[in-house]
């Protein structure tokens, strides 16, 4: 924690972090933040956008194969980041993502997720769509609430493809959350999730 | 010798304390005796300006009275954070990613360095020329020539205000103006004060008397009226203060004169920048002020002259 501190600490001072609170919910209020995802500094971004209590809440969902493959990132991941790996290949019963994250949600994290999967090339209105398995998690956990959220600036601190981050002014700004509307259909979820992402934008 | 144990310097040191008491004095009565929803936003800004005028002379004070390091640490970090709202507000693209890296993380070292050494042959052409010559090659390098021109020329002319003209202020600490070595601190002093001062007159006699704009469309806080009024304050109170400079009153009043002018080209260009981008400040930096830039913006363009033509006449 006192390492993930610090880092965040950095990044404020690196990337002079610009953010909008919304409400001011306690901070034991689970949540699931939603963001654009343009950068790999993204994660960061937001972690440090957030006060020192929710920090400590907050568990991003971030792909198995990439924070996995060497052991120098595996421990970042596990003992800093605090991730639950989501796995983006040969998918089983038994490593099945919507399933990690609900635990993770049970055991009363908050997360942050990335619907849009993968980082847009540069960022960018609209976002891409979202995917649907931010619909399944929300489906089987109704009552948590979805923090839209839109991190501006991240991609040109750290494009896609680059290896050495520029210091560059970033926003995190947050939005009012949402919840799944029950029969809500998936698709008009996905699209009203993403819109409300968008709208943080402006 | 520091600033706090240099007797020349206690006039100023009490000069300043006693304007940022009366405007403080000020903003409390303004508090009480404003009601209007518009009077309130304004006292609301006035105490929050004044309270980060507070902070900055106490961080300025305390660096130049350290010495020649902390000095050139506070405006490195200065030129860091300038540099970093101007590249943000400037839109640039992928390709000039690897440009930024050398602007941020080797240029602007670099120039410090080269102050710090004393170098100073090379400091006054490294940015200029080195700087300008590499930038462009290194964007060329990466190989996409959309708006060529326009993304180099943006980056360079950040190096230039934000870095190399800033780190002209710090650079005054190492003139050798014979008779005067260990009091260049008291010059710096000199230098930020007249300009500072300037633009904080313009600001009040804008507000009492300004009618006449300047160019609406640049800077609408600016008049005419401000002008006058800020500059000739500047000018008197540089030539009251002449004792701490290796000049005479009549000179110290030139080089108020020509300083605070130049501070208020600075404010122009660096507002013209703002409003062809469509923001009111750089950041949110400072409150009440805006971002580092729009504070720093006529001392950038103040800092060259007045280092060129002190060296020009009182150094040899």
């Amino acid at each position: 924690m006192i390492m993930l501190n610090a880092i965040c600490g950095f990044i404020r001072f690196f990337t002079g972090i610009e953010k909008q609170r919304f409400d001011n919910a306690p901070v034991t209020t689970q949540r699931i933040y939603i963001a654009n995802h343009s950068s790999h500094v993204d994660c960061m971004v937001l972690l440090s956008a957030l006060p020192a209590a929710i920090r400590r809440t907050v568990r991003p969902a971030a792909a198995e194969d990439y924070w996995m493959a060497t052991p120098l990132r595996r421990w970042f991941a596990v003992n800093v980041l605090h991730i639950v790996p989501i796995p983006r290949e040969k998918l089983t019963k038994a490593n099945n993502p919507i399933t990690r994250l609900v635990n993770a949600l049970d055991q009363g994290s908050s997360l942050i997720i990335f619907p849009e999967g993968g980082r847009q090339e540069k960022e960018q209105l609209p976002i891409q769509d979202f995917k649907c398995g931010l619909y399944h998690l929300c489906k089987q956990r109704p009552e948590v609430e979805l923090v839209p959220t839109y991190i501006g600036n991240a991609a040109r601190v750290l494009p896609k493809g680059k290896f050495l981050p520029v210091p560059i002014l970033c926003s995190v700004k947050f939005g009012q959350p949402i919840r799944l509307v029950q029969g809500e259909k998936k698709e008009d979820f996905l699209k009203r999730a993403q819109l409300a992402v968008e709208k943080c934008a402006s | 010798m520091s600033i706090f144990a240099d007797a020349a310097m206690v006039p100023m040191l009490i000069g300043i304390f006693c304007i940022l008491l009366l405007s403080s004095l000020v903003t409390l009565i303004l508090k009480f005796k404003l009601k209007s929803t518009e009077g309130k936003a304004l006292v609301e800004n006035l105490s929050a300006r004044i309270k980060a005028w507070w902070v900055m002379i106490a961080v300025f004070l305390a660096a130049t009275a350290t010495g020649g390091a902390a000095c050139l640490i506070l405006f490195a970090l200065t030129s860091f954070i300038a540099l970093r709202e101007y590249i943000t507000l400037t839109p640039n693209c992928r390709a000039d990613h690897g440009s930024l890296t050398w602007a941020f993380f080797v240029i602007l070292p670099l120039n410090y360095i080269l102050l710090a050494i004393h170098w100073y042959g090379l400091f006054v052409i490294f940015i200029p020329v080195y700087a300008f010559l590499w930038i462009p090659v290194r964007s060329a390098l990466s190989g996409d020539s959309k708006d060529f021109l326009a993304r180099t020329a943006k980056i360079q002319w950040g190096l230039m205000t934000c870095v190399y003209f800033v780190s002209y202020a710090p650079a005054i600490l190492g003139l050798a103006i014979p008779g005067y070595e260990t009091h260049t601190a008291r010059l710096l002093c000199f230098l930020v004060f007249v300009v500072q001062i300037s633009d904080v007159m313009q600001y009040v006699f804008g507000k009492l008397l300004g009618r006449h704009k300047v160019a609406p469309n640049i800077s609408p806080n600016k008049t005419v009226e401000g002008l006058i009024g800020g500059v000739l304050s500047a000018t008197i109170l540089g030539a009251l203060f002449y004792w701490i400079t290796p000049f005479q009153p009549w000179q110290a009043a030139v080089m108020a004169l020509l300083i605070s002018l130049s501070g208020f080209g600075g404010g122009m260009v660096m507002s013209a920048i703002k409003r062809d981008r469509g923001v009111k400040d750089y950041g949110s930096l400072i409150p009440g002020h805006g971002g580092m830039m729009d504070r720093i913006d006529s001392l950038c363009f103040a800092a060259p002259l007045f280092y060129h033509l002190t060296k020009y006449f009182y150094v040899h």
